[in-house]
C-alpha cells in the first residue's frame, strides 16, 4: 500500500516540476571559450571559476530580468583550431547571446571573423590592440590596453631620468604585442632600447638573458610577459647582481608570481588593474567596493588570491549582464548597442567608457603604478 | 665578450647542464635494464617536485623531500608493475607509445590534483637573491647545492652498480638478460628495481632544482626531451657520459644567446639531437655495439 | 579491385547519408566538425602507410601538416603591395598574384591559393625527400626520436619567428577557390558544400592509398615490415621505398594542412606540436597499425568528439589513455582484420566467402 502512495507522490511531484519547468522564463545562453587547461591555464583557470562564481551568484538572484543565465564554458586549451570549432558550435548550434573570452589573442583573431558573420557578441579576455583595432562591430575585449601600460611605465621612467633600457619579452601573443608597443613608443619617450631579448614561455632559467642585458649596461629592464618565466627573471637579474629597477607587465597581477620570486620581487614596478591593492585605496575610489567584493568573494570560494587575470573574466560577464539589463532583451542587436553606448561602467579593469570608436573602453587611467613591498602588492610611491 | 660575461654565461650553462644530466642518467638506467626509453621520466621530476612542496607544508625541507622521493620511486615500481612487467617481448614502437601515453597520464593527473600554478620548494640556503660573487661573475647557492647533490648521487651510483650485490645483479642484467636469469637473478625484479632508482633520482633531480627553475604540471616534457638529447648524445647506457654531455648542452645553449635570438634557444638542443642522431647515434662517448638496440622481455 | 570499389561506395553512401540526415534533422552544423574531422583524417591515413605498413614510427607528423598550412597561410595573407618590381608584377601579370579587400576595407596583393598550395606541398615534400633518408636509417628508438625532434624543431620555428605570427598564428586567411563555384571555407552558407569537399578528398586519398598498398610498393613494403633484412636479400630496395611512403605520407599531411587552413581561415602553432603529433599516432594505434578503413573510422569518430569538446578538459588524457589501453591489450588495434573475421565466422558460420 505504502509503495503505491510513494508513486503516486512521486507522479505528482514529477508533474509539479515538469510544469513549474515548463513555466519557467527561458535561459539566456552565454558561452565562454577559454584556455582552462594546457600552456595558458593559468589565464583560462581563473577566468573559468570566475565566470562560474558570477553565474551562481547571478542565477540565485533570480537571473537578468527574470531569467537565468546558462552558461557554456568550453575548454580550448589555447588550441586556436578547438576555438574555431567551439565558437562555430556556441554560435550557431547552441545560439548563444554571446561568447566571453577566449583567453588568448591569437585564438581571439582567429574567431573574430566567425563572430562577425554569426553575428554574435564576443568580449575577449584578450589583450591584444588588434582585436578591437580596427573596430568591428560585434567584437569587445575588457582587458586594458598594452600601450596605455607601457606609457605608464615610460612616465615613470621619465621622472626617474632613466632613459637607456633592456627588454625581455616572452614568445606568447602577450609578450609579443608588449614588446611591439614598447618599441613603437619608445622613441618618442627619449627612451632607447639598447638589446632586447625574446624567451621561451616555458624557460626556467633566464640568466644567460639578463646577463646580456646587463652586460650591455642598461639602466633599467622591462620584462614583458604573462607566464611564470616573469618571476624567474626578476630572480635571476638580482642573483647577478643587476641593481637598476625592474618593470613588469601587468601580467604580473597574481600574487602567486611574487611569492615564486621571493625576495626578487621587492621594488618590482608595473602598472596594473587596482583589483590587487583594492584594500589600500581610498574610500573615494569609484571602483574599490566592486573590487573589494570581487576578491573578497573570489577568495573564500576558491581559497587563492584573485588575480588580475579572473578579473577580465569578470568584467565580460558583468558588462554582458548590465546590457542586457539596459536593453530590457535578449536580442542580439539591442545588448549589442547596450555595450557600445554604456558608459561608466564599474569594472575590475577600471571604469570603462564604450563608443562606436573604442570597443575596449579603457584608458591610461585605469592601470595604477604598483610596486611590492614585504611580500605584497601595494601602491608605488606612497 | 670579455671574461666575466663568457663565465656567467658558463655559470648558466653549467646550472641548465647539471638538471639535464640527472635526467639523463634516469633515462640510462632504465634503459640500461630494459632496452626501453622512458617518455615518462620528466614526469618522475615533475612529480618530485610538486610532492615535496605539498609535503613542505607540514614536513621540515629535508624530510618533505626524503618522503617525496620515496613516494616517486613507489609510484616507478607501480607503474613498472603495472603497465611493463606483463608485457611480452614488446615491439619498440609499443614500449614507445605506452610511455608516452603514461607520461601524458600523469601530467594530465598532475594538472587535476594540482591545479595549473607553478610551486617551488625554499632556496636550501638564502634566498631568491643571494648570490656567491667570485670576481665579477656571481652564483646563486642553489646552483652549487644542484652540482654538488648531483655529483654525490652519480658517484653513489656509481658505487652501487659496482660494489653492491644489487647493483652488480642489475649490471648483468644489463649486459647479458639470458646469461643472468640463468644465473639466477631475477630479470623481472630488476626492471622494477631500476624503475624506482630513476624514478628517485629524477625526483631528487626535481626537488633541489625546484627553487631555481619551479615546478608546473607540464615541467617534465620539456625536461625529457633535452634529456635524451643528452642521454644520445652522450651514448645511450653510459651515465657517466650523460653528466658530461648534458654539461656540454647546457654551456652551448647558453652562448648560443649570445649570436642567436633567445627564441630560438631550444633549437639548439633539437638540432643536436638530430645531427647527432644522423651523424654517430652511439653518441659522443659511446660505442656502436652498446647504442645497437636491446630487446625488453 | 572490386571489393575495393565497392568499399569505396558503400563508405561514399555513409558520407552521404550523414549529410542528408544531419540536414534533414536541423543538425547541419555537425557537418563542421566532421568537415575538419576529414582533414585531420587525411594526416592520420599517410600516418597510418608510414607507421602501420612500412612499420616505420612518427611522432613528428604535425611538422609536415604544419609546414603545409603556415606556408599556405603566409603566402595568401602576406601583403606584397609595398614590394614594386619587375618580378611582382611579372608574378601579378600571370596571375599568380591577386587582389582581394581586406577585412577593414583595404587591398591586398597576395599569391592566390592555388600557387600557395602547391608551393607549401612541394616544400613539404622537399623536406621529406632531404630528412627522410637519413632518418629512415635510423631504428626503433632513434627513428622515433629523430621524427620527434623534427616536429619539434617545426614548431620552435613557426613559434619564434615574427614573420608567421609567432605565438598568434597567421589569421585571415582567405578561401580556397578550388574550381569555379567550390571553394574551401568556413562560411556557413557552403557548409554542406565543404564537407562534401572535405570527404571528397579523403575518398580520392582512400583510394590512392589502397592501390598503393596493393600495388609492388605496397607488397615490398609488407615484406619490410615483416623482416627487412630478408626482403633486402631479394633485392627489395626497402631504403627507396620507405623514402617514397615516408614522402607519400608528409604530402598528405601537408595537403591537410593546407586545406584546414583554409577552411579556418587561420593556423596556429599548436597545429605543430607534440601533442597533435601523439594524437595523430593515437588514432592510427587505436584504427588498427596496417587497417587503412579502420584508422579512417576511428580518426572519423574521435576527432569529431575532440573537436566538439566531448571531452571537455580531459581531453589530452582521453588520447594518452587511449595510446596505453591498446598498447596495452589491443597492440594490433581496435578493428583489426582477424576481429572481422571471428565476428563474420560467428555470424556467418562457414561456407561463406573467405577474404583476406
Amino acid at each position: 500500500m505504502r509503495g503505491r502512495n510513494g508513486i503516486i507522490v512521486a507522479i505528482v511531484a514529477l508533474a509539479l516540476l515538469v510544469g513549474a519547468g515548463v513555466q519557467a522564463a527561458e535561459p539566456i545562453k552565454v558561452g565562454a571559450i577559454l584556455a582552462v587547461t594546457g600552456p595558458a591555464s593559468f589565464l583560462g583557470g581563473p577566468e573559468s571559476r570566475t565566470l562560474k562564481m558570477l553565474a551562481e551568484e547571478v542565477n540565485a538572484k533570480g537571473g537578468i530580468n527574470g531569467h537565468k543565465v546558462e552558461l557554456i564554458i568550453m575548454d580550448s586549451g589555447a588550441n586556436p583550431e578547438k576555438a574555431v570549432s567551439f565558437a562555430k558550435q556556441l554560435i550557431e548550434e547552441k545560439k548563444v547571446l554571446a561568447i566571453l573570452g577566449p583567453s588568448t589573442s591569437g585564438e581571439t583573431m582567429k574567431i573574430k571573423g566567425i563572430a562577425e558573420e554569426g553575428k554574435a557578441i564576443l568580449l575577449s579576455c584578450a589583450a591584444a590592440e588588434v582585436i578591437v583595432n580596427p573596430v568591428a562591430k560585434w567584437v569587445f575585449k575588457t582587458p586594458q590596453k598594452d600601450s596605455d601600460a607601457i606609457q605608464v611605465i615610460f612616465n615613470q621612467m621619465k621622472k626617474m631620468k632613466i632613459s637607456r633600457i633592456g627588454v625581455l619579452s616572452g614568445n606568447t601573443g602577450f609578450g609579443k604585442a608588449g614588446k611591439g608597443q614598447i618599441e613603437k613608443l619608445a622613441p618618442g619617450n627619449g627612451i632607447t632600447i639598447l638589446a632586447s631579448e625574446v624567451y621561451d614561455k616555458a624557460s626556467t632559467d633566464l640568466t644567460a638573458e639578463v646577463t646580456k642585458l646587463k652586460a650591455a649596461n642598461v639602466e633599467a629592464i622591462v620584462n614583458w610577459s604573462i607566464v611564470p618565466a616573469q618571476s624567474i627573471v626578476i630572480k635571476n637579474a638580482r642573483q647577478i647582481g643587476f641593481i637598476g629597477p625592474i618593470f613588469q607587465s601587468h601580467g604580473f597581477g597574481n600574487i602567486k608570481y611574487v611569492e615564486a620570486a621571493g625576495v626578487a620581487a621587492e621594488g618590482v614596478i608595473f602598472p596594473a588593474g587596482r583589483l590587487l591593492v583594492a584594500g589600500v585605496l581610498p574610500d573615494s575610489n569609484p571602483q574599490k567596493a566592486v573590487l573589494l567584493k570581487y576578491k573578497n568573494d573570489y577568495e573564500k570560494k576558491y581559497k587563492e588570491e584573485a588575480s588580475t587575470f579572473g578579473g577580465h573574466a569578470y568584467d565580460a560577464f558583468m558588462i554582458l549582464a548590465k546590457a542586457i539589463e539596459k536593453a530590457g532583451s535578449t536580442d542580439k542587436e539591442k545588448v549589442r548597442d547596450a555595450i557600445e553606448t554604456m558608459r561608466g561602467f564599474v569594472g575590475t579593469g577600471g571604469v570603462f567608457d564604450f563608443s562606436a570608436e573604442d570597443h575596449n573602453g579603457l584608458g591610461i587611467d585605469a592601470f595604477e603604478l604598483l610596486t611590492v613591498k614585504d611580500g605584497k602588492f601595494a601602491l608605488y610611491g606612497k | 665578450m670579455n671574461l666575466d660575461l663568457f663565465l656567467q654565461y658558463m655559470v648558466a650553462g653549467v646550472t641548465y647542464g647539471t638538471i639535464y644530466g640527472i635526467v639523463a642518467v634516469g633515462f640510462n638506467i632504465i634503459y640500461n635494464a630494459t632496452g626501453i626509453i622512458n617518455f615518462a621520466q620528466g614526469e618522475f621530476v615533475m612529480l618530485g617536485g610538486m610532492t615535496a612542496v605539498t609535503l613542505g607544508r607540514f614536513l621540515p625541507l629535508p624530510a618533505a623531500i626524503l618522503v617525496a622521493v620515496l613516494i616517486t620511486m613507489i609510484l616507478g615500481a607501480l607503474l613498472e608493475i603495472l603497465f611493463i612487467r606483463w608485457l611480452h617481448r614488446p615491439s619498440v614502437l609499443r614500449m614507445i607509445v605506452i610511455t608516452i601515453g603514461l607520461s601524458i597520464l600523469i601530467r594530465e593527473a598532475a594538472l587535476h590534483i594540482w591545479g595549473e600554478s607553478v610551486r617551488a620548494l625554499p632556496y636550501f640556503t638564502g634566498n631568491s637573491v643571494t648570490s656567491i660573487q667570485l670576481g665579477g661573475v656571481y652564483i646563486s647557492p642553489q646552483v652549487l647545492w644542484v652540482v654538488g647533490i648531483s655529483a654525490v648521487v652519480v658517484l653513489i651510483l656509481g658505487g652501487f652498480f659496482r660494489y653492491t650485490l644489487l647493483g652488480m645483479q642489475m649490471r648483468a642484467c644489463a649486459a647479458n638478460r639470458d646469461a643472468a636469469r640463468l644465473c639466477g637473478i631475477s630479470a623481472k625484479n630488476m626492471v622494477t628495481f631500476s624503475f624506482m632508482l630513476s624514478a628517485g633520482i629524477g625526483a631528487l633531480g626535481g626537488c633541489i632544482v625546484s627553487p631555481i627553475t619551479y615546478v608546473q604540471y607540464d615541467s617534465g616534457v620539456p625536461l625529457a626531451i633535452k634529456g635524451f638529447t643528452v642521454a644520445i648524445l652522450g651514448g645511450l647506457g653510459n651515465s657517466l657520459a650523460s653528466v658530461g654531455a648534458g654539461m656540454l648542452l647546457g654551456i652551448l645553449e647558453s652562448l648560443s644567446i649570445s649570436v642567436l635570438p633567445a627564441a630560438y634557444k631550444d633549437v639548439i638542443s633539437v638540432a643536436i639531437l638530430l645531427v647527432i642522431l644522423f651523424v654517430r647515434p652511439s653518441g659522443l662517448f659511446g660505442s656502436s655495439e652498446v647504442s645497437r638496440l636491446k630487446e625488453f622481455g | 579491385m572490386r571489393k575495393q570499389a565497392l568499399q569505396i561506395a558503400g563508405f561514399a553512401a555513409v558520407v552521404a547519408a550523414i549529410q542528408l540526415v544531419a540536414s534533414l534533422t536541423g543538425n547541419v552544423y555537425h557537418l563542421t566538425q566532421m568537415t575538419m574531422s576529414a582533414y585531420y583524417s587525411l594526416v592520420v591515413l599517410g600516418l597510418c602507410i608510414l607507421t602501420g605498413y612500412a612499420g616505420q614510427i612518427s611522432i613528428g607528423h604535425a611538422g609536415f601538416f604544419a609546414i603545409g598550412g603556415y606556408l599556405s597561410a603566409l603566402l595568401t595573407t602576406h601583403d606584397l603591395s609595398a614590394h614594386g618590381g619587375p618580378i611582382v608584377s611579372g608574378l601579378a601579370a600571370m596571375g599568380i598574384l591577386t587582389r582581394r579587400p581586406d577585412l577593414y576595407g583595404g587591398e591586398l596583393l597576395t599569391v592566390h591559393p592555388w600557387p600557395a598550395c602547391i608551393f607549401a606541398v612541394l616544400t613539404a615534400v622537399a623536406v621529406a625527400y632531404a630528412i627522410g633518408g637519413p632518418v629512415l636509417k635510423l631504428k626503433g628508438h632513434y627513428l622515433a626520436m629523430a621524427t620527434l625532434g623534427f616536429g619539434i624543431i617545426v614548431y620552435r620555428i613557426v613559434l619564434g619567428t615574427e614573420l608567421v605570427g609567432a605565438a598568434d598564428g597567421i589569421y585571415d586567411v582567405p578561401a580556397f577557390p578550388l574550381l569555379p563555384g567550390i571553394a574551401v571555407s568556413g562560411k556557413s552558407s557552403l557548409r554542406v558544400m565543404n564537407y562534401y569537399v572535405a570527404w571528397g578528398f579523403v575518398i580520392l586519398g582512400m583510394v590512392f592509398l589502397l592501390n598503393l598498398v596493393r600495388s609492388r610498393v605496397g607488397r615490398a613494403l609488407a615484406s619490410i615490415h615483416g623482416a627487412e633484412d630478408a626482403a633486402e636479400a631479394m633485392g627489395i630496395p626497402t631504403a627507396r621505398y620507405k623514402l617514397k611512403i615516408f614522402v607519400v605520407s608528409a604530402a598528405f599531411a601537408a595537403v591537410a594542412g593546407v586545406l584546414l587552413t583554409h577552411y579556418n581561415g587561420g593556423i596556429g602553432p599548436s597545429e605543430s606540436s607534440v601533442m597533435k603529433s601523439v594524437r595523430y599516432l593515437a588514432i592510427v594505434a587505436i584504427g588498427g597499425m596496417a587497417n587503412l578503413w579502420g584508422t579512417l573510422l576511428m580518426s572519423l569518430l574521435l576527432n569529431y568528439l575532440s573537436l566538439r569538446g566531448y571531452f571537455g578538459t580531459y581531453d589530452d588524457a582521453v588520447f594518452g589513455g587511449i595510446l596505453i589501453l591498446i598498447m596495452l591489450f589491443a597492440p594490433d588495434g581496435l578493428l583489426r582484420r582477424q576481429l572481422f573475421e571471428e565476428l563474420k565466422e560467428a555470424v556467418f558460420p562457414a561456407g561463406g566467402e573467405k577474404e583476406t
